[in-house]
């Protein structure tokens, strides 16, 4: 059991990395990795709402949703319901819910953190990774435990890769690159060298 | 007014490409170009969605309060991509597999999000529409040349159809398996914004500061 999850968190960091293999959440990877301290803030922000929105996804996708799901209520006309259709609109929901209450409880008993995070977390909202995690979770059939591992992988992969690049970037100022390419252009080449790196993984079994 | 449409609706595809300019957009944008079909599918979800986004957000941009817009317009977008979705599903089902989870994803795309609170919260509806139209066109064209270049390179195909002969059934085309992995797209829109530059030299970043040329070995005497 315990390799199980291990295996699936190795494959959520390193092997299907979100931001390298997936592409996701790439508008705040390029945007928000110009330093090192930022980059990190962003990281750990990622890393806490998808640890806690990917489990609650997965709690509401089987009790309210699927067919059947709703037996509990013991209304035979709700038991029959299939609701994933709205699936979409309840995943966002609940991502923009979590990240609100987070930053209330944050701000209330953790100052520190919250400032250290500061405007990163209400952009966290729009960040593709947090949605992709929780579409995955559905498309894969992930158990509750299972979504829990998975959130907490994915985040770190993500963590890890936009860390990764703002180092390379930091470096990247004291070179001198083609006027076209200056900024962005040589920006995705990195990323793309990157990701050819992290595909060196794909091998990687447990 | 026509030439202010025509401004709205082709000033995104070079002047201010979405993808290329704004940074807004990319997540789903490589992910889907490793063949053409898939990539006009999405072109096609993303421009319907943006536009009428656009149009809805619009029509009742004086209603809503401040305070609660955010989630005002993500339930509008949310709601046309479950539209958008469940099309999908009933008429190209396959096509959808293949998308899996980046249809959903349209709702967290940038250039939606971007271009409703940017654009469509202060302008009438219209104007709005043609902006969304404008600003797809953008990803599109971006999509449609990656999606291009990866199939036909890559897999010697378009659409699906063979193109050029492959070795492997006798042709002469050695295909590029590269370019049909994750990495060759970055490399490709590196390149492409490398070309659009080089066309639009406004564009250009500037350094955050100058490197000091090497000293010559005459002025350090």
């Amino acid at each position: 059991m315990f390799e199980h999850y291990l295996s699936l968190f190795v494959r959520a960091v390193f092997v299907e990395n979100m931001a390298l293999a997936f592409f996701l959440g790439m508008c705040t990877f390029i945007a928000i990795s110009k330093k090192i301290q930022t980059a990190i803030g962003l990281g750990v922000a990622v890393i806490v709402v998808l640890t806690i929105t990917v489990p609650v996804n997965n709690l509401i996708l089987h009790n309210l949703l699927e067919p059947g799901a709703l037996a509990w209520t013991g209304v035979d006309a709700l038991a029959n319901l299939d609701l994933r259709f709205l699936g979409l609109l309840s995943y966002i929901g609940v991502i923009a819910a979590i990240v609100q209450i987070l930053e209330m409880t944050l701000d209330k008993y953790v100052p520190s953190l919250y400032n250290a995070l500061g405007i990163f977390l209400p952009l966290i909202t729009v960040n593709c990774a947090i949605m992709g995690a929780s579409l995955f979770m559905v498309e894969r059939d992930y158990t509750f435990g299972e979504s829990v591992v998975y959130g907490i992988g994915a985040g770190t992969g993500w963590a890890l890769a936009i860390t990764l690049l703002a180092g390379i970037r930091e470096k990247l100022k004291y070179s001198d690159v083609p006027d076209g390419l200056k900024g962005l252009g040589i920006t995705f080449i990195t990323v793309g060298l990157m990701s050819l790196g992290f595909m060196s993984f794909s091998g990687v079994q447990l | 007014m026509a030439e202010k449409t025509k401004d709205i609706l082709f000033g995104p595809i070079f002047d201010n490409n979405p993808i290329a300019l704004q940074i807004l957009g990319i997540c789903s944008a490589l992910a889907v170009t490793s063949n053409l079909s898939t990539t006009v599918t999405m072109c096609i979800a993303l421009t319907a969605v943006t536009a009428f986004s656009n149009l809805f957000v619009s029509m009742i941009r004086n209603t809503i309060p401040s305070s609660i817009r955010m989630i005002v317009q993500m339930v509008i977008i949310a709601s046309l991509v479950i539209v958008v979705d469940q099309f999908l599903r009933a008429y190209a089902y396959s096509i959808s597999k293949q998308l899996s989870v980046f249809v959903g994803l349209i709702i967290t795309n940038c250039i939606v999000m971007g271009r409703v609170e940017a654009y469509a919260m202060k302008n009438p509806p219209l104007p709005s529409f043609m902006d969304g139209v404008g600003n797809g066109l953008g990803y599109s064209f971006i999509l449609l040349c990656l999606g291009f270049i990866r199939e036909l390179l890559g897999a010697g195909s378009l659409f699906g159809h063979q193109v050029l002969p492959k070795i492997a059934d006798g042709g002469w085309y050695n295909t590029n398996g590269l370019l049909l992995l994750p990495p060759s797209a970055f490399f490709l829109i590196g390149l492409l914004i490398w070309g659009i530059r080089t066309w639009k030299k406004d564009q250009v970043e500037e350094d955050t500061f100058k490197i000091k040329a090497n000293t010559r070995v005459s002025d350090a005497f």
